[in-house]
């Protein structure tokens, strides 16, 4: 990370997002680092920072990977990183948000368990000596004593229920919580009523341990999404958050991003990202579009080329001029996309959902059928009130409500394990129902880096040469030389002098001879095809000897992945960018069913929708900006944990350990948890069916009611904990038949 | 029934204690990291060099 030196205990401006101040003046900022793993590396990080002046405190948290930092006045905050990158960890500043201190929600729920949780265990002791037939006194004073116990209980406990069963009501509309509400609310009322008249059942055990299993699923539920949330941020942050603005006087100074106007100056280091649209106006460089257009092969900058915002400058310095604002650049235009195809997402509705809004009038209306039925035929208010609430008890949609989410988070536990993080639990539900996947080619199914594949004439003297040439530049192009003669054991490791000419090649002088290597012009070669890019030249004494052709080469599990996806029965296409030839070469060599090439976002988009046309729902795997669009518009979508983050903010699915195999893997899981949450619906309307009569009849006594709730609830979780079972990634993309 | 009397205080006393317990083990930040705590048992609590120093053992 670049950083300009600041007054001692200010904050840069760059860094001012993540900082937090607190009363007394010390700021606390918090580092994200993804690679600390053991107690070696707690201790090297928190040695490292404690000794830095005005350091307060340092303490890393290793279920997060992040390294919280308190300091006072005398603190050099932007030193913080390159303290840490001494300590030997990769780091970057991140929103303290996902903190768990700062999670209120969860720390609510988890209270509301505990209570929840010491209620229904207490009260179960006295429901228990009441079943086993306890005199009347005493039933009495244990029911009383129940009351005591389980009224607050239910009160704190169900805050969380009660909130978003009101708040759905209000709109007009109906979601789980509202029939768990009524149920609670009813059942806790009766159990009130019997105990003050002296009755004989009192439910308090059934409605405290009914919000204690449904906490249960609420609590893993958020703390799987916030598990995914961390992860997420955990990946680096790629777009640039401002840029270093030229200043007349020759200094420089930071500019946040929405405060670039056009015709600012700016310079663009080697590996920096392009902020804005911009125009060089000064040097030369190397530019990778791979992430803009899916171009693989880098593009020479000079005086009057246009940048988009989101390129990376590879080699050499430049000096660009903003050409628009942020908020009109190339970025900004595929955000705009990405927020114009959210309705594919919106219009899905999760089968959690749909199953409560059938569930709900279900049983309200057997309820109801149920008192008045028993008020018809005589039994007298209190007994037909007595088996409505049973009804509502029994039918509980405690086994409903935890059918759905503990599968989910099986599925993420399962998922995060081998490396693809799963933002929300719907996204699981519409990979399931997958017919069609799409794959951008650059930075995707390819590496993003070029490789030698040919050389006319082959001769390892003359690869000899160019390598050492090759190793003396940044240029992928030469980079890709010199790993291919490493590999073949030609690399002659003796450094020579060489001059480089950005745009156009290197020239050394080795023994004798003057050697090039660049283009065709800096060669003296000429072209025969159109096709410049993707080959280099080496000269000796101003004659071209030597051509060497490159291609992006597919990653190593690319065919792996699209294999496994065919035994899915998911075809799937290429959806790029880049140039007809390259797109059909990879597209050939992976095995992919069909290829698209040079696509605009706009036609990715609408490539996305012609494919749900043909088969179904689609998936899109992805990671440039220019996939973002694509990324939404499908009805699901993977990144690579190397995607841009406009892309990875909108995909469902991340690739950590950006491994491609985990695609297939993520379809099979979504496809046998689909199978598992329609099997716990089943059983939960099956569990149903059965005890409702006994219900409707009278038969169900509180003792009933708790053997039956807590064992479907049991039930459905073991279920889902099938999901642990089968193939991980790599076996499931190497085995097979 | 007297016996009820000591014994159901006592059982709802040590589950509120417990309850109390949990949740000053929440506040004070005992859940935020499981894994970590998990590993700093096996930092020292001083430098190596110190404890090397004071057990009398050279550089080996």
């Amino acid at each position: 990370m670049t950083t300009l030196t600041a007054p001692a205990g200010a904050a840069p401006v760059e860094l001012d997002p993540f900082i937090a101040y607190a009363a007394d003046g010390t700021g606390e900022i918090c580092f994200a680092v993804p690679d600390a793993y053991c107690a070696a590396c707690i201790q090297a990080i928190e040695g490292e920072l404690t000794n830095v002046a005005g350091v307060r405190s340092a303490r890393v948290n290793l279920s997060q990977r992040r390294v919280l930092i308190r300091y006072d006045q005398s603190a050099d905050v932007s030193g913080f990183a390159g303290h840490i990158t001494r300590s030997g960890y990769r780091n970057f500043p991140v929103d303290a948000t996902v903190d768990p201190q700062h999670d209120a929600a969860l720390t609510e729920l988890v209270r509301a368990l505990a209570v929840s949780g010491f209620a229904a265990g207490n009260i179960m002791l006295f429901s228990v000596s009441v079943w086993a037939g306890a005199d009347e006194a005493t039933r009495a004073l244990f029911h009383w004593l129940s009351a005591l116990l389980a009224l607050p209980a239910i009160v704190y406990a169900g805050r969380p229920f009660f909130r978003s069963a009101w708040s759905a009501l209000r709109v007009g509309r109906t979601n789980m919580d509202v029939p768990i509400s009524i149920g609670v609310t009813l059942t806790t009322a009766l159990s009130l009523f019997e105990t003050v008249t002296g009755g004989e059942h009192a439910y308090f055990d059934a409605s405290t341990m009914l919000l204690f299993f449904l906490l249960a699923g609420r609590t893993l539920d958020h703390m799987m999404r916030k598990q995914a949330r961390s992860a997420v941020d955990n990946l680096a942050r790629l777009s640039p958050r401002g840029a270093y603005q030229l200043l007349d006087d020759g200094t420089v100074a930071f500019v946040r991003l929405a405060d670039i106007v056009p015709g600012m100056r700016f310079a663009l280091k080697a590996g920096e990202r392009v902020p804005v649209d911009a125009t060089v106006v000064d040097g030369n460089g190397q530019i990778d579009m791979a992430m803009v257009n899916g171009e693989s092969i880098p593009l020479a900058a000079s005086p009057g080329t246009s940048l988009p915002a989101g390129a990376i400058n590879l080699l050499g310095s430049l000096e660009i001029v903003a050409a628009r604002p942020a908020r009109d650049s190339f970025l900004a235009r595929m955000q705009a996309y990405v927020e114009a195809a959210e309705d594919t997402r919106t219009r899905y509705r999760r089968i959690a959902d749909r199953a409560a809004q059938l569930y709900a009038p279900v049983v309200h209306l057997t309820a109801a059928i149920t008192f008045l039925g028993w008020l018809v035929m005589g039994a007298g208010w209190h007994a037909a009130l007595l088996n409505a609430v049973a009804v509502l008890i029994i039918t509980c949609p405690c086994a409903l409500a935890l059918a759905v989410p503990i599968v989910h988070v099986v599925a993420a536990g399962r998922l995060f394990a081998n490396g693809v993080v799963m933002r929300e639990g719907s996204a699981l539900e519409r990979m399931g129902a997958v017919r069609v996947a799409a794959f951008d080619k650059t930075g995707t199914l390819t590496l993003g880096t070029p490789r030698l594949v040919r050389q006319e004439p082959d001769d390892p003297a003359l690869l000899a040469v160019a390598a050492r040439l090759g190793a003396q530049s940044n240029h992928p192009l030469s980079r890709a030389i010199a790993a291919a003669a490493e590999a073949e054991g030609h690399l002659n490791v003796d450094p020579i002098a060489v001059t480089e000419v950005p745009g156009k090649g290197v020239s050394a002088q080795i023994g004798n001879a003057d050697w090039k290597l660049g283009s065709a012009a800096f060669c003296n070669a000429e072209d025969k095809d159109g096709d410049s890019a993707s080959h280099v030249w080496l000269a000796r004494d101003g004659q071209p000897v030597a051509q060497f052709f490159f291609r992006d080469a597919p990653r190593s599990d690319a065919s792996a992945a699209v294999a496994g996806m065919a035994r899915l029965g998911v075809p799937v296409h290429v959806l790029s960018g880049d140039r007809g030839a390259a797109v059909a070469d990879v597209a050939n060599a992976v095995g992919a069913t069909n290829w698209l090439a040079g696509l605009t976002p706009e036609q990715k988009q609408a490539a996305i929708a012609d494919l749900r046309r043909d088969h179904g729902a689609v998936l899109m795997v992805g990671d440039g900006i220019n996939d973002a669009p694509a990324l939404r518009a499908a009805d699901v979508s993977i990144a690579p944990a190397s995607a841009a983050d406009i892309g990875r903010a909108a995909a469902d699915f991340i690739l950590t350990n950006d491994k491609l195999t985990g695609v297939p893997f993520v379809v099979s899981v979504a496809r046998r948890a689909d199978r598992l949450v329609r099997e716990n619906l089943g059983f939960a309307v099956a569990y149903n069916a059965v005890v409702l009569p006994l219900a409707i009849l009278g038969y169900v006594t509180p003792l009933v009611a708790a053997i039956a709730m807590s064992s479907s609830s049991v039930i459905v979780v073991l279920n889902a904990l099938r999901l642990r079972l089968g193939a991980g990634p790599s076996e499931f993309a190497a085995s097979r038949r | 029934m007297s016996g009820l009397l000591i014994l159901i205080p006592c059982a709802i006393g040590l589950g509120a204690l417990a309850l109390l317990a949990f949740f000053w083990a929440l506040r004070s930040g005992q859940y935020d990291d499981l894994e970590g705590d998990g590993q700093r048992v096996l930092l020292n609590d001083e430098p190596l060099e110190n404890i090397d120093r004071g057990q009398g053992r050279g550089g080996n």
